[in-house]
């Protein structure tokens, strides 16, 4: 911060005028633990968006002489799984469909809680009761239950898995989305809108959604942990991504019987779990700290 | 006489409460309650009453913010109640309301250059002509632009809050404004400067207030005429002057003894009411102050006292002034 500071006439400071997003940023910068959980989840998603230039072998091409090599085998760097696949390269192509189906089920309950949300908690009424009672029914199985019924249902396979994981998460956000909208709607900068003649849409916009999409989005950002281990544990169950495709759950699966005969290989792809969700844990827990409005 | 500028009459809200399972209405707080007020062009008109007395509410109706159950207002002789929404946003240009609340009063998104802006931009104005009328008005409430329009509310004191809440409500030249407690969140030193600036706006731009406040100090100061309201209902009106120096209703006694004063002709000798209001939800049957009056007499529980002229517009609803009433007892 190189602006001079100038004392005025009130004798109030006046220091750097900086927007709130670039407030949030300069505050994510002095946050270490952040920093760190930040770049481990660029390296994660770099490494999963380059799998296919990156990864030293073919993630399905097997070699019954080499299974279960340990690791720092010659050209196994993380040693072989039971069909003998390198498992740097699996883990690499693994990551790609771990993370998309972690992060898509929470970016379209984002988007669909929110709008359920902002038109349950400004509409008020009937129509609370209505959108509110009904995702209260989705809400009242555990997550990993609901899961698993409706992939269950749908059959095996990566889009139904979105689609259920998708429907785990929409009453979340929708709670969350319809609390915050509740609470803002009764502040009397909304009734000085309408006081000025502002319709639905106006108020909307500029005072409504720019207040809730804070917590919302932190709120959405601490669900992808959750979303990455329920997508890996359904594939675990056989009910997400269909074998051969290398994703981190099911690999956890497949190794689970190997762990007497080697018991680190086995472990990398929990390994792998634990490190990207704890990541976007620790991300999400700083991009609140960031985004509080001191007052 | 001309004709006022707003007129409301009959005005009632009674909110439901409710509860149980099935969300059943189980009583209803009555807010306000067969409300009538009239405001001339270039008057200030005070409101003053305890809290939970229905000001806010009324503040409310009178602004259409809250849908009354019973009543009508008019504006400027219009219709309010039946104005439709496209006439509504037109009347609403004319007609502004400030907050009590200067924390909650400010979206905490917007800088307060985008937040009085905000205003006019809904009544169609260009991006760049509603900052600059923002901006020049920022500057005259006393808020330097410069330093201050990109600012956002939490950088600013409450006394500066408020000011951003009064160029809001200033910026769309509205010909009434309805203040909810304007100063009262705010230090004493900060109030009198506050207070000053609305008076000198309300003498630049022709404005009318209604001015809401359980301050009796800070209703004399700004005020022509007093509405005293009890519980939902105005208990005794008349001028400033008139309702200081002679108050006729136990319970404006009552008020102005409880009042702080640094006239020793003005300290009272009967002692102020104790206690609080009795809930709204089931207010006493007649005269809702008997319950905490000196001089409750039997018809008092019987039927509510009307409001009745005792003087040049000086009102009051109390039976010891009715045309048959006992002498006073001392």
């Amino acid at each position: 911060m190189s602006s001079i500071v100038l004392p005025t006439e009130a004798g109030v400071v006046v220091g750097p005028q900086m927007s709130y997003w670039r407030t949030v940023a300069w505050r994510l910068s002095q946050d270490g633990a952040t920093l760190v959980a930040g770049s481990l989840l660029l390296l994660v998603v770099l490494s999963a968006v380059l799998a296919p230039w990156i990864s030293p072998h073919d993630p399905n091409a097997g070699s019954i002489r080499l299974r279960l090599a340990p690791v720092g085998a010659p050209s196994h760097v993380l040693g072989t799984d039971e069909q003998g696949r390198d498992m740097l390269s699996r883990l690499l192509w693994g990551g790609r469909m771990t993370l998309l189906a972690g992060l898509t089920p929470v970016v379209v309950a984002f988007v669909l809680g929110t709008v359920l949300g902002v038109v349950a908690g400004y509409g008020g009424g009937i129509t609370n009761t209505l959108v509110m009672r009904t995702m209260d029914i989705f809400y009242a199985f555990p997550a990993v239950l609901l899961a698993i019924a409706i992939s269950g249902a749908l059959g095996p396979g990566l889009p139904n898995t979105l689609i259920s994981l998708s429907i785990v998460f929409i009453p979340r956000v929708v709670r969350v989305a319809e609390s915050a909208t509740v609470q803002v709607k009764g502040l009397e900068f909304v009734a000085a809108a309408r006081a000025s003649g502002a319709g639905v849409w106006q108020i909307l916009r500029h005072h409504l959604l720019a207040n809730i999409l804070g917590p919302v989005l932190v709120f959405a950002s601490t669900q992808v942990s959750l979303s990455i281990i329920l997508a890996a544990g359904l594939s675990f169950l056989g009910l997400g991504v269909t074998p051969p495709a290398a994703e981190w759950g099911l690999m956890l699966n497949t190794l689970r019987q190997s762990i007497y005969v080697n018991a680190v290989v086995p472990a990398l792809p929990g390994l792998a779990i634990f490190v990207t969700s704890m990541a976007f844990n620790l991300v999400s827990d700083g991009l609140r700290d960031a985004m509080e409005i001191r007052a | 006489m001309s004709l006022p500028l707003l007129e409301a009459r009959d005005l009632r809200k009674h909110f439901p409460l409710r509860g149980g399972v099935l969300q059943r209405t189980r009583a209803w707080v009555r807010a306000v309650d067969d409300v009538a007020l009239e405001v001339r062009a270039g008057e200030t008109v005070g409101i003053v009453g305890e809290s939970g007395c229905g000001k806010s509410t009324l503040a409310r109706l009178l602004l259409r913010l809250v849908e009354p159950d019973a009543g009508r207002v008019w504006f400027d002789g219009e219709d309010v109640l039946a104005a439709l929404p496209g006439r509504m946003k037109r009347l609403r240009r004319d007609m502004q309301l400030v907050f009590q609340d200067p924390h909650a009063s400010l979206n905490p998104r917007l800088t307060i250059e985008d937040a009085v802006a905000f205003s006019l931009l809904v009544h169609g104005a260009s991006r760049t002509e509603a900052r600059e009328k923002a901006r020049a008005l920022l500057g005259r409430v006393g808020l330097d632009p410069r330093l201050y329009g990109r600012r956002y509310p939490h950088e600013l004191s409450g006394g500066q809050r408020q000011r951003v809440n009064i160029a809001r409500a200033l910026v769309l030249d509205p010909k009434l404004l309805v203040l909810d407690e304007p100063v009262s969140a705010l230090d004493k030193s900060v109030q009198a400067q506050v207070l000053n600036l609305l008076l000198e706006l309300k003498a630049e731009r022709v404005l009318t207030y209604v001015f809401i406040s359980h301050d009796l100090n800070v209703i004399e100061y700004v005020s022509d005429r007093v509405l005293v309201m009890y519980l939902g209902q105005v208990v005794e009106s008349g001028t400033a002057a008139a309702l200081a120096d002679l108050p006729k209703h136990p319970y404006t006694q009552a008020l102005f003894a409880s009042a702080p004063t640094m006239d020793p002709e003005r300290r009272m000798e009967r002692p102020p009411i104790s206690g609080d209001p009795p809930n709204p939800i089931n207010p006493p049957s007649g005269c809702r102050f008997r319950t905490r009056c000196g001089f409750a007499m039997p018809r008092c529980a019987e039927a509510p006292p009307a409001l009745l002229p005792v003087g040049a517009s000086h009102e009051v609803a109390c039976y010891l002034y009715a045309a048959d009433a006992a002498p006073i007892p001392s």
